[in-house]
């Protein structure tokens, strides 16, 4: 490695990449969630016979692993970037090594290994088959071919890549702690993001309101349902989200009891069944706008 | 001229896992879908790496062997009409044949004549029957399978090329957009495409592009490199079979490096470290030659030694990251004390239906309490059994275990040991997991014995009770298993458990919620716990039907029943075994059909004895009560020595007398009698000849 890229040029550079592919450049999607997988532009992109490929950052929100600011590498909140691409290209996996060339890491100068893991979301009711790409023995992402989103089963199959930025961007700048990373033009990681990371950490685990918090999820979890029954498949799967985030705060402030546990998750993923499930009705409805004009799946839909 | 055929199936990098399983199958369907086929051949090499499942067959016939076939037709009333001429139903079934009527024969079957066509199949070119072998790539199995791209084709990974070769001639075959051809692809990084000219070169030209593609060869690669850096740096290194399978699996081109993490780490306990190198990061740790764990690692890398600085200093970060966390857990988790974790189990379930993991200790502390006073434990053992039954599971709720999962128990006895707990409080608590496998070792000291007892026998009653039985090879609460270590502890410590006074005094004691009934299925418990002694017995010499008797007896205790065993093993040898045998089961027999059975207060009425065969049976088996033998090999000696004494009752007395009175006074006799012979079992099982 020559120049060491900061975060933001990395981002940029894996943007480029993923650009020229044919991937649509997202935003970050504004609600609230624990993964980039949960973004609508992979959940609901993940069903269906459309045609999908996009590439976006994800910050991620993961109550249960704030560490005040203190853990060089456990983070409330991180960085996904995220490649969808659906049907998975034949050489998806010589896309993803040269884009890690185009970030400075050349295999032949490391380790870089396809190590299986086979990624599982029981609450949303995701299963994939992949593995975790290892660079010299640090897992830098996840790679995935979805076989379920949503309890629907993928056809086409979308292949998706995870990189996790803080991870990747330790390794090219050779940081041991996240907060010693340059995010861009002289500004560290932990300039911008230490202070929240504390007041994250203290809110999740010791100042959230339970009480509010349980009765949002019940209020979340109705307006989800109702909303699906309407038909209104965004605002529905944005109060899903909600209700996922509300979960995750409340089992980090330790509130939620093992029994309970298993019943929010349930309640959940029925949620994302359904959401899934009119979705796909919907783009249906619109005769799949997304689906090319040769693939067969088009003519079904006009017959 | 005999033949090789080369098939090379190119994946994306299936599970490390999977892939020795999936070799050995693609060769075993190979073979037979050969012999099916009539081809034969000397055999077949298998090649395998994880990007690629590979076999050579070797010296393969040209051709297939001719064959002769008769094939049957229609009857001959069927195949000829009145005047002989042939049916349509004849003319079709020459056709089918490709043959015509004319080659139509008659032979008679069990009366009936029908018609037959001998023809002679010429046997088709190997080239020709390959094109089929499709059918055996798509038939492997595998234990989780994925689809890909537009595909409704389920396989382990995408398949991206096919190689298919005989000698040098390819043979055509197709795989959903996957043409064969000869070009294979050479390591991912070092190595290009390269075209096979003819299949002896498939392993060289593969070596040429970096990819060893014998998994054999790899393996002792590493092994080699391993040794030389051991020999080094004056290490040892245990080389774990199953690792070194899987890193074998994860490398087309092996380079086996070292790394270093500062010494201040070894302070973490050492299973953390070698959880933390081994299972997560696939490492082999060293040690030295005082067996004391050294901070270095030995890993493998698929590639050469070129910047190999940069491999090696990799590892070593991802491997301190993940030490740093470690020793941020310890050192956390011992700032809290064990009453805290304790008091954190009331929140956490041992099962939805049954209830928390601190009411599961509360049980256990009054089984064990139970258990101190069955098997003769000391006060000081008793004092840990209870100490260590009031916490042994608050480790589940530390951090280190929440990370390592696999370390409960182990880290249990640490921080127990840290905490001020007694070695034998300590112990016990990591042990009373054991046995973790079926033949897995068993605790070491009485208090982990016991615990591992009464936290297993807790489990059973509680899933029984709410109705949670395994049932075939459904048992997702391991069931089985911990049933069989009870037994294995109880047989390797020699303690007595009456199965049934258990069962009696936890439904009498044991406090549990509401919803659980104890009694309800505790039949059927003890039934499970039976056929886990004979599961025990079935691991030793012993034969079947003694096996069977002494399962079937009155004696529901697992040792009795493995000590009575061993007993009537060794005298099955005797001269008089068969004697002593029927005698005994004479008594049995007609004690069944007494139509009473034996309580304390049956009395045998000496007034009404005749013979003095009768009075000397009855004094005899007097003393036996009297004397309480206590062990199976007593007992067998005692009841043994009364044969003479039980084949004079029977030939001097009619059991069933006209008298009333004298009648069920010699089935009392009987009944008594048998109330002993039953403790060994029901000998009508045992086959003498």
């Amino acid at each position: 490695m020559t120049k060491k890229l900061n975060v933001q040029n990395m981002i940029l550079t894996l943007q480029k990449f993923w650009g020229d592919k044919g991937c649509m450049l997202m935003q970050a999607y504004d609600t609230e969630k624990g993964a980039g997988t949960m973004s609508p532009y992979t959940f609901l992109r993940a069903i269906g016979p459309e045609h999908w490929n996009a590439a976006y950052v994800e910050p991620s929100r993961r109550p249960a692993d704030g560490r005040y600011g203190e853990n060089p590498n456990r983070l409330y909140q991180h960085h996904q970037f995220q490649v969808v691409m659906k049907p998975a290209p034949k050489d998806i996996q010589e896309y993803y090594l040269d884009s890690l060339r185009a970030l400075g890491i050349e295999p032949l100068e490391h380790d870089i290994r396809f190590v299986e893991d086979n990624w599982e979301n029981p609450s949303m009711g995701c299963a994939g088959v992949g593995w975790e790409v290892w660079l010299d023995g640090m897992e830098v992402t996840q790679f995935t071919y979805f076989q379920q989103v949503g309890g629907l089963q993928c056809h086409p199959v979308t292949s998706e890549i995870t990189y996790g930025v803080e991870r990747l961007a330790s390794y090219i700048q050779d940081v041991n702690s996240v907060y010693d990373l340059e995010w861009g033009d002289g500004v560290l990681y932990g300039d911008i993001f230490k202070e929240p990371e504390y007041e994250h950490s203290k809110y999740s685990f010791e100042e959230s309101n339970q009480d509010m918090l349980f009765k949002f999820f019940n209020d979340y979890e109705k307006e989800a349902n109702r909303l699906i029954d309407l038909g209104l498949v965004h605002p529905a799967y944005d109060y899903i989200l909600k209700c996922s985030h509300t979960f995750n705060l409340l089992d980090a402030r330790g509130a939620v009891s093992v029994t309970e546990r298993a019943a929010f998750l349930s309640r959940i993923r029925r949620m994302a069944h359904k959401v899934a499930t009119a979705f796909v009705e919907e783009r249906k409805k619109r005769g799949f706008p997304l689906l090319p004009n040769d693939d067969p799946a088009k003519e079904k839909v006009n017959d | 001229m005999t033949k090789n055929y080369l098939l090379e199936i190119g994946l994306e990098e299936m599970p490390a896992h999977v892939v020795t399983n999936s070799i050995n199958q693609l060769a075993q369907k190979t073979a037979k879908f050969l012999k099916d086929n009539r081809i034969s051949f000397s055999e077949i090499d298998k090649y395998s790496t994880p990007r690629r499942l590979a076999i050579i067959v070797k010296d393969m016939d040209e051709k297939q062997k001719d064959i002769d076939i008769k094939a049957k037709g229609p009857s001959k009333k069927i195949a000829q009409d009145a005047d002989g001429n042939w049916t349509k139903a004849a003319q079709g079934f020459a056709r089918g044949q490709g043959m015509t009527a004319g080659d139509i024969f008659f032979e008679e079957l069990k009366g009936v004549e029908y018609a037959y066509i001998q023809k002679h199949e010429t046997g088709k070119d190997v080239a020709d029957v390959l094109k089929d072998i499709t059918e055996v790539i798509t038939s492997l199995t595998f234990p989780t399978r994925m689809r890909w791209a537009n595909f409704d084709f389920e396989y382990i990974r995408p398949i991206h090329w096919l190689v298919s070769l005989l000698d040098s001639q390819e043979v055509p075959i197709k795989i959903l957009d996957v043409d064969s051809g000869r070009m294979t692809r050479g390591h991912r990084f070092l190595g290009e495409d390269v075209e096979i000219d003819n299949v002896r070169d498939y392993v060289d030209d593969l070596r040429g592009q970096f990819v060893l593609v014998d998994a054999k060869e790899r393996k002792d690669l590493i092994s080699s490199q391993i040794e030389t850096i051991a020999q080094d740096n004056d290490w040892v290194v245990d080389v774990d079979p199953d690792l070194l399978e899987e890193v074998n699996n994860l490398v087309e081109y092996p380079t086996t490096f070292h790394g270093k993490f500062d010494r201040k780490y070894l302070e973490i306990p050492e299973e953390v470290l070698i959880t933390s190198m081994k299972d997560n990061q696939r490492y082999f740790y060293v040690r030295n030659k005082s067996g004391e764990l050294e901070p270095d690692f030995i890993s493998v890398r698929n590639g050469n030694s070129e910047h190999l600085e940069n491999v090696i200093q990799g590892n070593e970060k991802v491997l301190v990251a993940r030490l740093e966390d470690a020793d941020f857990f310890f050192k956390e988790d011992q700032s809290k004390t064990i009453q805290d974790y304790v008091n954190k189990l009331k929140t956490v379930n041992f099962h939805v239906k049954i209830g928390t993991m601190y009411e599961k200790m509360q049980r256990v502390h009054q089984i064990s309490d139970h258990l101190a006073t069955l098997f003769g434990l000391s006060d000081q053992e008793r004092k840990d059994l209870l100490r260590a039954s009031d916490i042994y599971k608050f480790d589940l709720v530390t951090s280190m275990v929440d990370e390592f999962p696999e370390l409960q128990g182990v880290m249990g006895e640490k921080y127990a040991s840290i905490m001020g707990e007694t070695n034998g409080v300590a112990k016990a608590v990591r042990e009373h997991y054991m046995p973790i496998s079926a033949e897995g070792d068993l605790p070491s000291t009485k208090v982990g014995a016991t615990l591992a007892i009464a936290n297993k026998l807790d489990s059973l009653i509680t899933f029984y009770a709410v109705g949670l039985i395994p049932s075939g090879s459904n048992d997702p609460y391991a069931l089985r298993r911990q049933a069989y270590g009870i037994v294995r502890i109880l047989d390797d410590n020699n303690w007595s458990m009456n199965l049934n006074d258990l069962q009696d005094f936890i439904a009498a004691n044991l406090k549990v919620p509401d919803n659980l009934n104890l009694s309800e299925h505790s039949d059927e418990l003890i039934q499970f716990m039976i056929d886990r002694v004979r599961q025990l017995l079935n691991t030793t010499s012993i034969k079947n039907d003694i096996i069977d008797a002494v399962t079937s007896g009155s004696n529901i205790d697992p040792v009795a029943m493995v000590d009575t065993a061993k007993v009537l093993q060794s005298h099955s040898a005797d001269l008089e075994f068969k004697a002593v045998i029927e005698a005994l089961g004479r008594v049995v027999n007609l004690a069944q059909k007494a139509g009473f059975k034996y309580s304390d207060e049956l009395k045998m009425d000496d007034s009404l004895f005749e013979n003095p065969s009768e009075k000397s049976l009855n004094e005899k088996v007097a003393a036996i009560y009297t004397s309480q033998p206590d062990s199976a090999e007593k007992l067998y000696d005692r009841l043994a020595a009364l044969k003479e004494s039980i084949n004079s009752y029977f030939e001097e007395n009619m059991i069933m007398d006209k008298d009333e009175k004298i009648k069920n006074n010699r089935l009392t006799q009987l009944v008594i009698t048998n109330h002993l012979i039953a403790k060994l079992g029901d000998l009508s099982k045992i086959v003498v000849k």
